[in-house]
């Protein structure tokens, strides 16, 4: 027996938020006895990293390399994912939230009549039942979920475990699929992608900014403070409607929910719309020239001031620390 | 042309999220309930294809009686018709199987929805419907024009977005910018009081993920406030204290 997890690749590299849900599916079956973690990639990608993937804990990965599958046809990756589950013979299967993810975990929960959870914030209760707790009203609350299917599929929330990679490899074995035209009904066209280094959903650290900054041609500074952290950067939805940035930054609750270790959010008052895309990062530093802007309330650390004045001289101090 | 809108009932965006009951109930208390965001850009757009193509909009709640005044609303923006199905809706399995069951008795070539619905969040109830229809399902689509039975969608994904083509019938799980929302005239509301809305019961009671109770996130402490004159204090907080850098 063995827990199966969904991996999705990018520019020639495991997903992040991918290796955190092998590290998930390898505490789990730690935890219920389920033997070990196979992991499966659809598509071209090469076999060494996908060998690195036993860093976060899978003993196994199948390869199902046909080209066919580079492209993320939602139903083509269903079709892959449900063969693969039935051929290891295993009962759960782990992946992370994401675009393509949720997608195709939706169809896969009929195909393997597995009960599905998303936004999974911890391991599973598994002492009595099956008791899965995830995040919802967009991060205003948790819910104890009881799974009662025998198959289990669960989609977790990013920073749900605590990634630690080490030097061991997975055997990485072929895996042939057998897909159908069907299967292929839709045609992905064109994909277009911000040409930012770090993606905002999977950032680590994420700068955003809101009106306050008074104009796009005034995001340069923040961009200078996202290239000294690594980070992504984001805005608020008043900033995406005016046309300032594109929607893709939109964090909240109707855009981007995002879940960083660090969240700086500068000249952004802090509506509860806002609040709700961003409750799940870890620290959260507000700089407001408004002492009473809400944001203030949910933040771990603030600076009253001019973002003006602040920011350059914070790109200064952080480039000076690091 | 038959196009479905299946639309949740979900808290004000602006709600404070109370439980009772020991944690086993939402409080809904002073809560305002709204057509789900998302549904809202499906319905909207559901609505300009209906115009577009000149065929009929169903709209499909699964909810018991209170979700009727919502279930109105979607019939004075637009919608000729309305199905509410009589329960409670307990999962996205169970929510699925009832739009499954009435979409293919309906016979529809558009099933369109909300990426999500902004209570449970999951994301998954037009994908299941997709599978139990044998249908190609979509989400989060930020487009969707119609030509004839060529559909071509832009779909999110992280950091961008895919142009895709599919032909009729699909279903698809929307977000903005699909639409404009759409907010109901007084003819609208006029003639919503007269447009058939049925009622029917659910086809199966199954369930696979069921809540057993709720919890609010710990309250947060107080802010710490750094001088703007000494940002590097900042800088070393970050570094040392909360140990995100």
């Amino acid at each position: 027996m063995s827990i199966v997890v969904y991996i999705e690749h990018s520019k020639g590299k495991v997903k992040k938020t991918s290796l955190e849900a092998v590290a998930f599916a390898k505490a789990l079956a730690d935890q219920t006895g389920e033997g070990e973690v196979v992991a499966l990639a659809l598509g071209t990608i090469s076999s060494d990293e996908l060998a690195s993937v036993g860093g976060a804990g899978a003993a196994k990965v199948l390869h199902a390399s046909d080209p066919k599958l580079n492209d993320g046809v939602i139903q083509a990756h269903a079709t892959a994912v449900a063969q693969a589950f039935k051929s290891v013979v295993a009962k759960t299967l782990v992946l992370a939230k994401s675009s393509l993810g949720d997608a195709v975990a939706a169809r896969l929960s009929i195909k393997l009549q597995a009960g599905l959870v998303s936004n999974v914030v911890e391991l599973p209760k598994t002492d009595a039942g099956y008791s899965v707790k995830r995040s919802i009203y967009t991060g205003k609350a948790f819910a104890e979920t009881q799974v009662t299917t025998e198959n289990k599929i669960l989609a977790i929330k990013k920073n749900a475990i605590d990634l630690k990679l080490d030097d061991s490899k997975a055997t990485v074995e072929e895996f042939e699929v057998t897909l159908s035209e069907s299967d292929f009904a839709s045609k992905i066209i064109a994909t277009e992608r911000a040409t930012g280094e770090v993606l905002l959903p999977e950032a680590d650290i994420v700068v955003s900014g809101g009106r306050g900054l008074k104009g796009p041609e005034n995001w340069a500074m923040l961009e200078d403070m996202a290239k000294i952290l690594g980070a992504a950067t984001g805005c608020s939805k008043p900033v995406s409607d005016i046309g300032w940035r594109p929607h893709h930054e939109h964090v909240g609750q109707t855009g981007i929910k995002v879940a960083p270790t660090l969240y700086i959010a500068v000249g952004i008052s802090g509506a509860i719309q806002h609040l709700a895309g961003v409750n799940s990062s870890k620290c959260i530093v507000v700089i407001n020239k408004d002492p009473e802007a809400p944001f203030f309330k949910a933040a771990d650390y603030g600076i009253v001031g001019d973002a003006f004045e602040v920011i350059p001289k914070l790109n200064e101090a952080l480039k000076a620390e690091l | 042309m038959k196009i479905l809108v299946c639309i949740t009932h979900v808290p004000d965006t602006t709600s404070k999220i109370q439980f009772t009951a020991d944690n086993t109930k939402f409080d809904a208390t002073g809560v305002q309930f709204i057509i789900g965001p998302y549904d809202d850009y499906a319905l909207a757009r559901a609505v300009e294809l209906r115009d577009q193509t000149g065929g009929k909009l169903t709209a499909l709640i699964v909810g018991e009686v209170e979700t009727e005044p919502t279930l109105r609303k979607a019939l004075a923006i637009g919608a000729d018709e309305a199905i509410r199905v009589n329960a409670n809706p307990k999962d996205s399995f169970f929510v699925a199987s009832q739009i499954a069951h009435y979409a293919r008795e309906g016979g529809y070539d558009l099933i369109l929805m909300g990426r999500e619905s902004i209570d449970f969040n999951g994301g998954m109830v037009h994908g299941m419907v997709g599978e139990l229809l044998n249908m190609p399902s979509f989400s989060p689509v930020m487009k969707l024009e119609l030509e004839g039975t060529n559909v071509k969608m832009s779909r999110e994904i992280e950091g961008g977005k895919e142009i895709l083509e599919a032909t009729l019938p699909l279903i698809a799980g929307c977000q903005e910018p699909i639409a404009e929302w759409k907010i109901p005239n007084m003819r609208g509301i006029m003639s919503a009081r007269t447009k058939p809305l049925n009622v029917v019961e659910p086809v199966s009671n199954e369930t696979q993920a069921e809540v057993s109770r709720y919890e609010l996130p710990p309250a947060k402490g107080s802010v710490k406030l750094i001088d703007k004159d000494n940002v590097a204090e900042l800088v070393k907080l970050l570094k040392n204290e909360a140990k995100v850098l």
